[in-house]
């Protein structure tokens, strides 16, 4: 799906999180959102998956006005920092809370939904782990779970707040390839929030480099190493 | 670096063990002294003519209305409570609003008062001297000195019990899950039943027994409002009171250990739930 975003501000109160914004996202892009906190970038992913409303602007999912769709119309994949699964329920039935969701004519038969969650376990590659709860589980098993969940509800478009911000190192690295993996194999627009430059630059097509609420430079991560825009995005990306 | 031989097997936070008896005694002391020796008072008062004596005087009319008034003040009382509650801690810490330091000092309002004064103004209020006690009147519905007083007075009294224990729970886990319950399409309510509801529900049975517990007790706003007329508006504590008072101290403290029974078999189904559901329960903790 492809996504413009057109003179997306934000205010909190008297607080401007997101000054005037716009940016074009192509279909099936995978995208990184980079920045220091407070630069905006997580505003703008929540504004997106339809968990926060701008204060002017608009934003048009494959040409269509979508600023006023709620969040469940929206269909936003959306994966969360510290991935917010459902702590009472099992890997299983955290990936079916969507399937489970949706209205009795469009809900699938429970054999459908087995199915389905079964077949998402085994693209996280983690087969075995449905009976389980999510505090059974390592960080990256919840980020790939969080994943599998989110891409349950088939989305139009996946949106990850710092998905690799709570692993360790090496964790991170293996994870990376995975969530490349997947975006190529559903190939969905994919937008992530890193505040980590070299995870924007190795994983993700296009980087939008944001800094106090303004978009700084957007640049494939060559160009922006190569011609930074302006001295932030210089000292910011050679960190 | 092998001289290093005298490592203390205890963790560094275990104090000597002069210290740790000397606490442990203290409070085991102060806890017999102030738990259960009146506890014990109690029971051995209530019997202290036989038990026959006892479960006679509880057959009396005026103490099978007491209970009756009691139990059915306390059903009325508790669930409402209990849908206020997670609403105010549902609406305190799951939006942002204006004045919301505010109504966190309201919600605490009915701890900081005294009972006897909410009772008065709760008759100051309702009362005939005022406009909207004479409609009322006007209206035949009686309040004060009347059943729905003492509700009123009981849900004023325990209105802050299950909001504070649920305010902090939700504001420690925060709002992330509903919001992912959102975007994986469910509906508000649906986030609310499936999410919020099962996350809540360790902190919830503790606020509506604790709720339950002061409704069943309280006292002093009741007995202003009530008017304490007897078989009819007196609820356990004012009928255990008015006997007492009529040194008819059998029946009194039979009727005060019916009133502690209640409250023990509160606590006893708390610790049952607690324990068979321990494995889920330490599933459940934060991550």
């Amino acid at each position: 799906m492809h996504i413009e975003i057109e003179e997306l501000a934000k205010e909190f109160g008297t607080e401007r999180a997101l000054h005037p914004v716009s940016l074009s996202i192509p279909s099936g892009a995978l995208i990184a959102l980079l920045g220091p906190s407070g630069s905006g970038k997580t505003t703008l992913l929540r504004i997106l998956g339809g968990l926060e409303f701008p204060t002017s602007g608009r934003v048009l999912f494959d040409g269509s006005d979508a600023t006023g769709l709620t969040v469940q119309e929206r269909r936003a994949g959306f994966v969360f920092q510290h991935y917010a699964l459902f702590k009472h329920m099992t890997v299983f039935e955290n990936i079916a809370y969507g399937l489970r969701a949706r209205k009795r004519r469009e809900r699938p038969t429970e054999a459908e939904i087995g199915r389905r969650v079964n077949r998402l376990l085994d693209l996280i590659q983690l087969p075995d782990i449905g009976p389980r709860y999510p505090t059974q589980l390592s960080g990256g098993q919840r980020q790939r779970v969080a994943l599998a969940r989110a891409l349950a509800i088939e989305p139009r478009m996946l949106l990850l707040d710092e998905p690799f911000g709570a692993l360790d190192a090496k964790v991170r690295k293996e994870l990376r390839g995975g969530l490349r993996d997947i975006h190529d194999t559903t190939g969905l627009t994919t937008i992530f929030v890193t505040h980590d430059q070299e995870e924007a630059m190795e994983l993700a097509d296009l980087v939008v480099v944001m800094s106090m609420g303004r978009i700084e430079q957007v640049g494939k991560p060559g160009d922006i190493r190569a011609r930074p825009a302006n001295d932030f995005v210089r000292a910011f990306t050679a960190a | 670096m092998s001289d290093i031989t005298f490592i203390r097997a205890e963790s560094v936070t275990t104090e000597p063990r002069l210290v740790r008896g000397a606490v442990i005694g203290t409070v085991l002391v102060l806890i017999a002294i102030l738990l259960f020796a009146p506890l014990i008072a109690v029971f051995a008062e209530a019997l202290s003519r036989g038990w026959a004596a006892a479960v006679a005087s509880l057959g009396a009319p005026d103490a099978r209305s007491a209970i009756r008034l009691t139990m059915i003040v306390a059903a009325i009382a508790v669930p409402l409570n209990a849908v206020f509650g997670i609403a105010a801690a549902w609406a305190i810490t799951k939006f942002d609003f204006r004045g919301k330091a505010f109504l966190i000092t309201l919600i605490d309002l009915p701890f900081s008062v005294s009972p006897v004064v909410a009772g008065l103004a709760l008759v100051l209020l309702f009362g005939a001297n005022s406009s909207l006690g004479a409609w009322f009147i006007a209206h035949d519905v009686r309040i004060v000195f009347a059943f729905p007083g003492i509700v009123l007075a009981t849900m004023f009294v325990t209105f802050p019990f299950v909001a504070r224990e649920l305010i902090p729970v939700m504001i420690e886990q925060g709002r992330a899950e509903e919001e992912a319950a959102l975007t994986l399409g469910a509906s508000g309510w649906r986030a609310f039943l499936t999410v919020t509801l099962p996350n809540i529900r360790w902190a919830l049975l503790y606020g509506v027994l604790l709720c339950n517990a002061r409704a069943m007790g309280e006292f002093g706003a009741v007995a202003v409002i009530s008017g304490k007329i007897r078989g009819e508006t007196t609820t356990m504590p004012i009928m255990i009171e008015m006997l007492y008072n009529e040194y008819l101290s059998v029946a009194a403290f039979s009727l005060a250990a019916v009133l502690a029974l209640l409250a023990l078999v509160t606590l006893t189904l708390k610790s049952l739930l607690e324990w068979r559901h321990a494995d889920v329960l330490a599933a459940t903790r934060r991550h």
